[in-house]
């Protein structure tokens, strides 16, 4: 943990203001995926502003802290987050996904912040995993975090990967599981049922921790416990809502690159704004 | 001029491929290899004795493999990601595709028993394909070494490529093509083995060694042949498909991969943009179930040898 400084109210406020920029910058775009957007912002909100040893200033070093986005599909979450961290204008984001944009729908390296290419499901384990190896072997002290959607885990590589994480004992490793249990087709239940989780993980070598993935405190309170055991790699399970923060979004499919109306606009924004005042006043 | 073909103290270019790595790593803690449980048929075993902190093993799980070179490349690493060539290029395609290419993670990505090496084991087990898909890929090398010298001389390179390179080699023994190595290698520089006017023959891999030895039996019948060992696939050698044109009365090439999509095609693709006119013909596996066999059996079988391809020389040539 870098960033003990952050109280568990500005991040609060800040998950807000970014669930107002994705939803923001999807509209201009008109194109995105908002709800997986919606339901990963507080673990990004928590990596970024509170665990990870990433920065502008830091990032070409070798001792970074490496975070891959699996779920690439949600890179509004991650434009949001990278800019308000300094790694580019947030006024960049204007041309996300237009003609010759380097802001396109998936992460790119083009984007500074974007630590490795990603977009096709299944990809961003395995990498990390390569990427903790080279940890271990040359006895340095970066961690490696990579998000995973639920609606991905029914890739084999995905299960490759956590066999080769067990056996080189990578501690140095931790995986997120934005568990929002929603997928394009449907329910991740009917469509590919990955359940049980936890246990999946556990016989994979896995040491695992179940929490609520859209509460602050307890991503904090998970992340600090890093790793959760010595010479196992970790997993946060986390239980999300698909589409949170905004009541017509959660747990809706059609929301999963639903682009607001501009009359849904105004009434998510307006949400978020009364979210806003409600922490603030507390 | 005749090349005399050396036949001394001849390997697999699978064996200089694993002597190569292991001198590299000697002096460079850098230089890693992964495996999947190919360690074996890699012939990496004693690399894997000497360099135990060096190796990565992730067990039969192609995709994990490249995934994994991926991730250590990014972090510095100089990878090897070692599997055959079968698996490699079909089963972890979209891994070479995004997590090396595309993301400029500068992995070698080493296709071992590459073509039909693997023989009576099937069309499962051969690697067909590769050339074609791979081509088809934004920033990746693609290599198949011919000889000894040439195996050596790209490993090298391809520890320090600063571009993804994919290297495909047989396990058979293969001659040296020349006597004197002392020919400047680099990726995308083909190699003259012997120089006629006639025609050229441009081969790759293993078919090159059959295309000398057929351009030595047709120069004692007075037809002479240029044999270019068109080693790297991508980015081909135009310079050379420039000259061997205004030379040369007609073209073969020869590739132990299918006949679509691989090197005959890229030659052809340049050639006939460049107003090329002349007798072509593209040598390799037709687009059929292939032949079971040997290797040796396979190429006799689609004229990849001695006698087929000097029979082919003379259908072209109209002689």
């Amino acid at each position: 943990m870098y960033k003990v400084s952050i109280t568990s109210k500005e991040l609060k406020q800040k998950s807000v203001i970014y669930r107002k920029k994705i939803l923001q910058y999807i509209s201009q775009a008109k194109a995105g995926h908002t709800g997986g957007s919606l339901s990963c912002i507080d673990i990004l909100n928590v990596l970024y502003n509170v665990v990870l040893n990433v920065s502008p200033e830091n990032f070409s070093s070798p001792n970074r802290d490496r975070y891959v986005q699996s779920k690439g599909h949600c890179v509004e979450a991650l434009y949001v987050t990278l800019a308000d961290k300094g790694f580019f204008n947030e006024s960049d984001l204007n041309t996300m996904c237009q003609y010759q944009s380097k802001y396109i729908g998936h992460p790119t390296k083009k984007v500074n912040g974007v630590e490795q290419n990603t977009g096709a499901l299944g990809h961003g384990l395995p990498i990390c995993v390569g990427m903790a190896i080279a940890a271990k072997m040359d006895e340095k002290e970066y961690r490696v975090f990579t998000l995973l959607g639920d609606g991905e885990l029914p890739e084999g590589s995905n299960w490759e990967a956590a066999l080769s994480a067990s056996k080189y004992k990578l501690d140095n490793l931790c995986a997120i599981i934005d568990k929002n249990n929603l997928q394009i087709t449907g329910t991740t239940a009917e469509v590919c049922n990955t359940d049980p989780l936890n246990k999946k993980f556990e016989s994979f070598g896995w040491a695992v921790k179940e929490i609520s993935g859209n509460d602050i405190d307890a991503l904090k309170d998970a992340f600090s416990s890093l790793p959760f055991e010595k010479g196992k790699p970790s997993v946060i399970i986390a239980n999300t809502n698909k589409g949170k923060g905004v009541s017509f979004m959660e747990n809706e499919i059609k929301w999963h690159h639903g682009v607001p109306s501009a009359a849904q606009y105004l009434l998510a924004q307006q949400e978020l704004d009364y979210a806003l005042t409600l922490i603030e006043n507390d | 001029m005749t090349e005399q073909i050396n036949t001394n103290h001849h390997k697999a270019n699978l064996e200089i491929f694993s002597e190569t790595l292991q001198r590299l790593a000697q002096n460079d803690r850098d230089i890693i290899a992964v495996t999947s449980d190919s360690r074996g048929s890699g012939k990496l075993v004693p690399f894997g004795n000497k360099f135990p902190n060096q190796i990565v093993e992730v067990g039969i799980a192609e995709q994990n493999l490249v995934g994994v070179a991926a991730g250590l490349a990014a972090c510095g690493k100089k990878v090897f990601a070692v599997s055959p060539a079968c698996f490699l290029t079909a089963r972890a395609l979209e891994q070479i595709k995004n997590d090396i290419a595309y993301s400029d993670n500068p992995v070698s990505a080493i296709g071992i028993s590459a073509g039909v090496s693997y023989g009576a084991l099937g069309s499962t087990h051969h690697s067909l394909h590769d050339y074609a898909a791979l081509r088809a890929i934004n920033n990746i090398i693609i290599v198949a070494p011919a000889d000894n010298f040439e195996t050596e001389k790209a490993i090298e390179l391809a520890a320090n490529s600063n571009i993804p390179v994919y290297l495909r080699f047989g396990k058979k023994p293969m001659p040296f093509l020349k006597s004197n190595n002392d020919d400047v290698f680099a990726f995308g520089k083909a190699r003259t083995i012997t120089e006629g006017e006639d025609i050229a023959i441009i081969a790759t891999g293993e078919t090159v060694y059959p295309a000398l030895e057929a351009a030595n039996k047709l120069k004692a019948e007075g037809i002479n042949v240029s044999v270019i060992s068109m080693h790297t696939i991508k980015p081909l050698d135009t310079n050379i498909l420039d000259k061997i044109a205004k030379k040369c009365s007609a073209i073969i090439t020869i590739e132990e991969h299918s006949v679509n999509g691989g090197l005959g095609e890229a030659c052809a693709s340049y050639l006939i943009q460049q107003q090329f006119a002349k007798p072509f013909k593209i040598m390799g596996i037709p687009d059929e179930y292939t032949v079971t066999g040997s290797q040796e059996e396979i190429f006799n079988h689609y004229g990849i040898s001695e006698q087929g391809i000097a029979a082919q020389v003379k259908l072209l040539l109209r002689k």
